[in-house]
């Protein structure tokens, strides 16, 4: 995906390497030797889950469980806007018991928060984790439900007619967080 | 898409899509809680008009999976099968506002003649001889999910094609997902011209050693007043799949129910090569999928729900 004129890197590839380093740490930090398990969001939030598994079992040496969660059968605005516009995504994949370990929701950009309510739901539906957290590569602001990340790559105060887009290599064959406008204020980059 | 009313009306773009979906309602199966929110608070209406376990069952439990309630109505073999009475049934169901309304019926076109009397979805689910969209989708999903993609891989079609409206939509739903589909029977059960369905013809088995996939339909005893056949012994002699017509590394499928031992030998069914009872688990999933899309990208059914909402507040006022 080329970047446009309009855009402008807020992390690089180096940034947002050091970000996740970060994130990995913190999340290690706050969990201690509670065992705990990553959750990746779809899509994007799922190779960043991934990554920061990668990185605790760098420094740390720890195996911790990544899950996938598709929320698109709890979204709050099904039969609001066409599902043609709705990408499908692959199936939630949870084979670790959520039980007994401390769920840590991981996505790339926490806008509204109405992705992240979809998620908890979801994720409930697997059993009753003891707790569940909440990482985010980006926090763009503009919540719209009681909902607060415990662990935040990067604060970028943004206005609702710009987008956030989070490209990470996997899907986009590039890492970087660039910063767009958009003549129409679409809930694009997170939400 | 707003109706689901044939394969031939799908591109192969919007199969794939709807395979897609199902994809990831797959792992749903596994779970404890087999429930999603999705149709909360919505109505699907399974209108009936011909005898069916699997397919009514699998529609109820689909729509009961993503939370929607359901209303299922049989009327079989009644004066309600003809034409105004269609009407009247679908306009008096159309005013508990369902976001749905699967239908099947022994005519032709029924489900497209539903359309215009109602507000909400319509599901084909069987209308007599010519299609049966969500067996033919349900049936590529599982092949899809043994085979990866089905383009080049080559499925036989078997048995009494001329009566199958799951032949038909299978036809047009593997070919336009890439496969090469070859329809086999006897003579007088291979309707002419099926080959402008994009498949080929045989009235043998021979070659169908070389199949991917062997697919053999039901003899429906049920459509046969006329005597397509000498006999159904003679017809399992020719045509019957038994352990030596199928291949250790083919597939068998069949849409059910089994006639054993007159299209499929009993030992064949429970064969490690049968796709049998996978089918009926991808059913439920494939039309979950179908319902999503349908339904996830449409608000409230509008005329239908403001109809049943005007009756109302009249009666109140007259009681008052």
């Amino acid at each position: 995906m080329a970047s446009d004129a309009a855009e402008k890197v807020v992390l690089d590839h180096d940034d947002l390497r050091r970000t996740l380093v970060r994130i990995a740490h913190e999340i290690v930090e706050r969990n201690g030797d509670r065992p705990f398990a990553l959750v990746g969001i779809h899509r994007r939030g799922a190779p960043v889950a991934h990554r920061l598994a990668t990185q605790i079992a760098d420094f740390d040496g720890r195996v911790v469980p990544v899950g996938e969660i598709d929320i698109s059968f709890y979204r709050d605005d099904i039969g609001r806007r066409p599902v043609g516009e709705q990408p499908v995504v692959h199936s939630s994949s949870i084979d670790f018991d959520i039980d007994s370990h401390v769920i840590v929701l991981v996505d790339d950009v926490l806008y509204t928060g109405r992705t992240v309510r979809a998620a908890i739901d979801a994720l409930f539906d697997y059993g009753r984790p003891p707790s569940v957290q909440l990482a985010v590569l980006a926090d763009r602001g503009h919540r719209e439900l009681p909902i607060r990340p415990d662990f935040v790559g990067k604060n970028l105060p943004t206005s609702a007619d710009e987008r956030v887009n989070v490209r990470m290599q996997e899907l986009d064959g590039v890492d970087e967080i660039v910063l767009g406008s958009t003549d129409s204020p679409m809930r694009a980059g997170g939400s | 898409m707003r109706h689901l009313l044939g394969i031939c009306d799908l591109s192969r773009e919007q199969i794939e899509r709807l395979l897609d979906r199902a994809d990831s309602l797959a792992q749903l199966s596994e779970r404890e809680n087999k429930k999603l929110p999705t149709l909360t608070g919505r109505t699907i209406v399974n209108l009936f008009f011909e005898n069916s376990t699997r397919t009514s069952s699998s529609f109820d439990l689909a729509a009961k999976r993503l939370s929607a309630d359901t209303v299922n109505v049989r009327a079989s073999g009644s004066s309600v099968e003809k034409g105004e009475s269609l009407r009247d049934t679908v306009q008096t169901l159309s005013a508990y506002g369902p976001a749905a309304i699967v239908v099947r019926s022994p005519f032709v076109g029924a489900p497209g003649m539903v359309t215009r009397w109602t507000s909400a979805a319509v599901i084909n689910a069987g209308d007599g001889k010519h299609e049966h969209p969500t067996q033919a989708l349900l049936d590529a999903y599982t092949l899809r999910r043994r085979l990866g993609e089905l383009d080049g891989k080559s499925v036989w079609i078997i048995g009494d094609v001329m009566h199958s409206r799951v032949a038909r939509s299978n036809i047009l739903a593997l070919t336009k997902l890439g496969a090469r589909v070859i329809v086999c029977g006897p003579p007088t059960l291979i309707p002419r011209e099926i080959e402008s369905l994009g498949c080929e013809v045989s009235f043998t088995l021979d070659g169908s050693e070389r199949a991917d996939v062997l697919y053999v339909l039901r003899m429906q005893n049920e459509r046969m007043r006329d005597t397509f056949i000498p006999s159904l012994r003679e017809y399992a002699a020719r045509y019957q799949i038994n352990g030596d017509r199928l291949g250790a590394k083919q597939l068998l499928m069949h849409p059910g129910p089994v006639n054993r031992g007159i299209e499929l030998s009993p030992d064949v069914v429970d064969a490690p090569q049968s796709l049998i009872t996978e089918q009926v688990a991808s059913g439920v999933i494939v039309r979950m999928a179908v319902f999503y899309e349908l339904l996830a990208g449409r608000g409230e059914p509008g005329s239908a729900r403001k109809r049943a909402t005007a009756v109302a507040p009249t009666r109140e006022g007259a009681r008052g």
